[in-house]
């Protein structure tokens, strides 16, 4: 596909997202919409610009492997899930409901295409490294992606998985870190700042790249492996707005967890286009 | 995350209290300060961090770190409440619960929010209900599980003046105010809610008022059910639990937890030991469905019926 024409067709599924997680929520009245909405655009440039996989082969040893570390976000990750082929769109309707497959947080024995449970922050760095070092010690090519919150950095789990990411010189690793600057309650600056991020991980043998994670093309270029590969894990820090695409959610820290009344939910509906 | 469940009247959310009562607390004891995980809001610490921004001390995101700095807190000289939902607060931090709070025996008050089931449909992750099983080997912490509001504001009371670590386990989960004569609030002593002779009810948190349901329900049928208030899981309260086998000769516990290991588990430690008797425990028998509070509390049997379903047949269990 062309570059421009790929572009296109992410920001389609992207906008699809948007509108289902929205509804999901709504639905629901339950969920976290402010962290679904800065993380989709990442996520629909994984699963339709850069990722191999079969969703009718879930299992596939040599897919490429993506773990959603910011489990909250669920409106992000089931609706990509979905729209990647995984399962049909009906499912999306039971979210959170009694029984349902949809859990507030993915579980791997619920669905397909979820690689390993997550919700409690500061988990998925390290199961994505154990991948990562499995494909290492297999010989195998696929690559690792682990989104993660920023605020979620704070967990020191995240700080030992990265130096051993960094002194095992993992190529095919690759962490996107959704830096919206708020956590739950308020900005992570405020709370436990982690500035300067960029040098933190190059301090601990990164790569790292710092884009707009909003921008589609630069988001394809960089998750996109460079001719000849890499020799070092890759973060990339993906300035993001929370609640990104709804006027009266950008930037709301009350948007974490806030889900909307019918009014909001049709303004969103309009702006959503 | 989850909105609380709507609002009955006359049912309060114990962290109201929770919250009433350390802002008055830490008034008159400039030494009482609040630590806490990205948690203002679910603490409802919001009134204490306007009144004492210096001495709320929000690590972030960071549950080791957090039970860590309680501990050097009390170190210090200070009295810490760390305040965080409790799955965290026990799961994720359960070494530093265990070494630097138990072991090293400081003086630090852990506050564990939104206990049992109370997440809901965001699922096990965020369910606390493997606490009891974690925390009541760790012998230096009293673990107490306050029923409603009124209790809830004792313990906090109790817990600033006592020297040691506590375990306070909070819901969000409304629950109505029991209706005790002369309440005394005293830790490590079961609370007798109801007399009766043909069973026992033993309960903890937000299994209370449920089992005193269950014990009107089957007062109609001619069935006198005790009901206790176990607001103290450990230590336990040996005394009465023994009363309770030989008195009543069947024993039905309640609780919002896991049924391995926690209140139904001590009991039956206990009874089994000395007094066996008929035991029915219930509770969640381990990780559960998605499913909102309500629907978890009525697919596991924790309503009135239910536990007077399981009085019934702890009754006919019994020998002779
Ligand atoms: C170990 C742990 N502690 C606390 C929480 C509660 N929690 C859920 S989301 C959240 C804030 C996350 O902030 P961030 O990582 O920046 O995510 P985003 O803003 O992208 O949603 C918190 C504190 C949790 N899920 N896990």
């Amino acid at each position: 596909m062309l570059k421009n024409d790929l572009v296109d067709t992410i920001r389609e599924k992207a906008l699809w997202m948007r509108r289902r997680a929205f509804t999901m929520v709504h639905d629901a009245q339950l969920g976290h919409p402010g962290g679904d909405f800065s993380a989709i655009d990442i996520i629909a440039t994984l699963y339709f610009g850069v990722m191999r996989y079969d969703p009718k082969k879930p299992d596939m040893p040599e897919r490429d492997r993506f773990i959603m570390s910011k489990g909250h976000a669920t409106g992000a990750l089931y609706t990509a899930l979905c729209a990647a082929g995984y399962y049909p769109e009906e499912w999306l309707k039971t979210y959170m409901q009694p029984q349902s497959k949809l859990n507030g947080h993915p579980n791997r024995n619920y669905l397909p295409g979820v690689e390993t449970n997550t919700g409690p922050l500061g988990h998925g760095l390290p199961v994505a490294l154990g991948i990562a070092i499995a494909g290492q010690l297999t010989g195998s090519d696929y690559r690792t992606f682990v989104l993660t919150g920023d605020g979620e950095l704070q967990e020191g789990s995240n700080w030992e998985a990265a130096m051993s990411a960094g002194n095992r010189k993992l190529g095919k690793f690759t962490l996107i870190v959704d830096r919206n600057r708020l956590q739950q309650g308020m900005g992570t600056e405020e709370t436990n700042g982690l500035d300067p991020l960029d040098d933190k991980f190059r301090a601990f043998g990164w790569d790292v790249e710092v884009i707009d994670g909003h921008d589609v093309g630069a988001l394809v270029n960089a998750l996109s492996e460079p001719p000849g590969g890499r020799s070092k894990p890759l973060c990339i820090i993906a300035n993001t707005i929370k609640g990104k695409g709804v006027s009266f959610m950008e930037n709301k820290a009350s948007w974490h967890h806030g889900v909307p009344n019918a009014e909001q939910y049709n303004t969103a509906m309009e702006e959503l286009v | 995350m989850a909105a609380p469940a709507a609002k009955q009247q006359g049912f309060y959310d114990c962290r109201d209290a929770w919250a009433r009562t350390i802002e008055e607390l830490a008034e008159n004891d400039p030494r009482i300060v609040a630590v806490v995980n990205d948690s203002v809001g679910s603490s409802k610490l919001g009134g204490f961090q306007k009144k004492f921004p210096d001495r709320l001390v929000n690590v972030g995101i960071a549950e080791q770190n957090m039970v860590g700095v309680g501990a050097g807190l009390a170190n210090g000289g200070r009295i810490p409440f760390v305040s965080a939902a409790s799955c965290f607060l026990t799961g994720r931090a359960l070494e530093q619960v265990k070494a630097d709070i138990a072991y090293a025996g400081f003086n630090v008050k852990l506050v564990g929010q939104s206990s049992g089931v109370a997440y809901g449909e965001l699922g096990p992750t965020h369910h606390s209900i493997e606490d009891f099983a974690w925390l009541r080997p760790l012998s230096n912490i009293k673990v107490v599980v306050p029923a409603d509001s009124w209790e809830t504001a004792e313990a906090v009371k109790w817990a600033a003046a006592y020297e040691g670590p506590v375990y306070i386990r909070l819901s969000r989960m409304p629950v109505p105010d029991l209706v005790v004569e002369n309440r005394k609030f005293q830790p490590g002593k079961a609370e007798t809610v109801r007399k009766g002779d043909d069973v026992t009810i033993i309960a903890c948190g937000t299994m209370v008022h449920l089992a005193v349901q269950a014990a009107v329900e089957l007062e109609a049928e001619g069935i006198s059910a005790r009901v206790l208030n176990m607001a103290t899981i450990s230590p336990l309260d040996e005394a009465a639990i023994s009363a309770a086998a030989s008195e009543t000769g069947a024993i039905v516990t309640v609780e919002e937890a896991n049924i391995h290991g926690g209140l139904g588990g001590a009991v039956a430690e206990h009874t089994s030991a000395n007094l066996p008797v008929p035991i029915e425990r219930m509770g969640f028998p381990g990780f559960v469905p998605t499913g909102s509070v309500e629907w978890l509390f009525d697919h596991f049997g924790l309503t009135a019926t239910g536990i007077a379903r399981s009085a019934r047949k702890a009754i006919g269990r019994k020998r002779g």
